[in-house]
């Protein structure tokens, strides 16, 4: 892999978490395909090969029906996230696919309170490249946490 | 002079009856201690999991019963042992994995060690050392293996779910959730193995009361949950019954679902969404199951310690953990039967994103949760109401109805003495 593509990859993991971060859905979005794979799984059920998650979206329109139910439907608490995302470990590289992982740590900050460590884990990708960019084909966040605490609403 | 005559150490209920509780039923911590001796600890059968999560002999499951920590572990053939998880030793917790296989249960301290029955084997150094041609330290010579097992509970299985209590002197489990819950029970659980599809646990921090009260609450679901009622999950105006046991402590809240969207009963909603639609319908594509008989969504609460789900195709249990008066771990178990098809466990699945800590219909029930804990709190002084339907306590066939709580206090307070 060469340092520009490198780089290029670092760029887009750093976008997808400061769209998340900045509440920018639309954008969020932009960096799946359209038959893109998204799941929230603890690691207990992914160490045990159990397919249950916390969530698991098929395609873009899921995705949409999920930023509608974060936006509009689902009463929850107001709350800030903030991402930080390691550097990519790139696996392998099959064609356009770059299968790559990311640690990730999650901040919650609530009204009223201060940020609490909510959500730690790794990104499991895989990342079509394209002329144009990179898209998420497939991301499963695996997540240490035995409890999630209370609910999880927007996406990790 | 008995200490209880100087201090009050009992809570008085000073309401006219249950369709008013206390607050301090949520906040008191002396109140909580007594809910785990009387309710968790003595007089129930409380829930610890299912015998498809230890299929093979010498598969352990590490859970809790009130806040005990308990092993369920499958012996021998066909044979399940619920054991606490405490050495006879000095009182540790031995057991550290959620989930595993072994063939006995070692205590890392001091090595003592049990076999899957709860019976402790041998203890190091029982004679003591050999110095000098004598034999030096070791146990008392009186000192019987056998009267040091592991504490052992009693344990109930039935289609394939698994109950235990501390208790020696409890009714049985037929008898514990009586013929009318039993019936809900078996249409769920009706022999057929049931397959682990795997579990989604969350830290609520609420009094666990609160989770049972949730399920025993049909007026909030077409209200609170916007997804309930644009899609006619559950609304007002749904076919439907509420029915308990004859002690009020367990019930099961019934509902047929009827036509989704815009009619009389849910444009005065205002969580219903006119205009809302799915992008993806796979979220909602129902297959109706021979088993269900009918009812669309069957809500049961096994009082004090689990919630069994089955909201169209997606079924479920769902724990209560309680940690304190003001908080639980919520540990939901969702499985399949072992003749569905790729595509039904798939439909499972995919419902599945409706419920559970990040559901579209039940993420906002740990917080209105957290929320309630929160106002309780603040004036432990002043009571909740739960008048719907009257004062009175009785099933129904509608669900415009607080009567299930109603019943479920009036059985916690004989309980509780209060």
């Amino acid at each position: 892999m060469t340092t520009d593509l490198f780089l290029q990859l670092n760029n887009f993991y750093q976008d997808n978490a400061a769209a998340i971060d900045q509440e920018r859905w639309d954008d969020w979005m932009e960096t799946f395909t359209d038959d893109c794979i998204y799941r929230i799984q603890s690691r207990e059920n992914f160490d045990r090969n159990l397919p249950m998650a916390a969530l698991s979206m098929e395609g873009m329109g899921m995705l949409k029906d999920r930023i509608y139910g974060i936006t509009e439907t689902i009463f929850h608490d107001p709350y800030h996230q903030t991402h930080v995302v390691s550097a990519p470990r790139v696996i392998s590289i099959e064609g356009e696919v770059i299968h790559a992982e990311a640690n990730y740590a999650v901040f919650r900050t609530k009204n009223d309170g201060i940020a609490q460590i909510f959500n730690v884990g790794r990104y499991i990708d895989q990342i079509q490249t394209s002329d144009t960019g990179f898209k998420l084909k497939s991301r499963i966040c695996v997540f240490d946490n035995d409890m999630i605490l209370n609910s999880l609403i927007y996406p990790i | 002079m008995d200490k209880d005559q100087i201090i009050p150490t009992h809570q008085v209920w000073d309401q006219l009856d249950t369709s008013r509780i206390p607050f301090w039923a949520y906040t008191d911590p002396g109140i909580y201690k007594r809910e785990l001796e009387k309710l968790f600890y003595t007089n129930h059968w409380c829930y610890v999991g299912l015998e498809a999560e230890i299929p093979e002999i010498g598969d352990f499951k590490r859970t809790v019963i009130g806040e005990r920590s308990v092993i369920m572990v499958r012996s021998s053939n066909d044979e399940i042992q619920v054991i606490e998880n405490v050495c006879a030793h000095r009182g540790m917790q031995f057991c550290r994995k959620n989930h595993g296989n072994t063939d006995n249960f070692t205590c890392p301290y001091h090595q003592w060690y049990y076999d899957l029955e709860g019976n402790l084997l041998g203890v190091p150094f029982k004679r003591g050392v050999k110095q000098d041609g004598e034999w030096k330290g070791g146990m008392s010579k009186n000192f019987d293996t056998a009267e040091h097992s592991l504490t052992k509970l009693r344990v109930a299985r039935r289609g394939g779910v698994v109950f235990a209590t501390f208790d020696q002197g409890m009714e049985s489990f037929e008898d514990y959730i009586g013929s009318d819950m039993l019936h809900y029970f078996d249409r769920m659980f009706n022999g057929r193995k049931l397959t682990l599809l795997g579990y989604n646990k969350q830290r609520i921090p609420g009094n666990w009361k609160l989770m049972m009260e949730n399920i025993k609450d049909p007026y909030h679901p077409g209200l609170l949950h916007t997804w309930f009622v644009t899609f006619g999950l559950w609304r007002a105006d749904n076919r439907s019954e509420l029915k308990m046991d004859q002690h009020y402590r367990h019930a099961a809240m019934i509902s047929t679902r009827g036509s989704a969207g815009k009619d009389k009963q849910t444009t005065n909603v205002s969580s219903f969404k006119e205009h809302m639609e799915l992008n993806d319908p796979r979220f909602l594509d129902v297959e109706v199951e021979p088993w269900w008989n009918g009812p669309t969504a069957v809500m049961m609460t096994l009082f004090p310690s689990v919630i069994l789900q089955q909201q169209v195709n997606s079924v479920s249990t769902r724990h209560i953990q309680p940690n304190g008066h003001g908080s639980f771990d919520f540990v939901w178990t969702h499985f399949g039967y072992e003749d569905d098809t790729p595509e039904m466990t798939q439909r499972r699945l995919r419902q599945a994103n409706l419920f559970g800590p990040a559901g579209f219909v039940s993420a906002d029930d740990g917080e209105v949760i957290e929320f309630s804990q929160q106002g309780f709190e603040q004036k432990p002084f002043h009571r909740a109401l739960a008048e719907l339907g009257g004062h009175e306590i009785g099933n129904t066939d509608h669900m415009v109805s607080e009567t299930l709580i109603r019943g479920m206090y009036d059985y916690w307070r004989k309980m509780m003495e209060i």
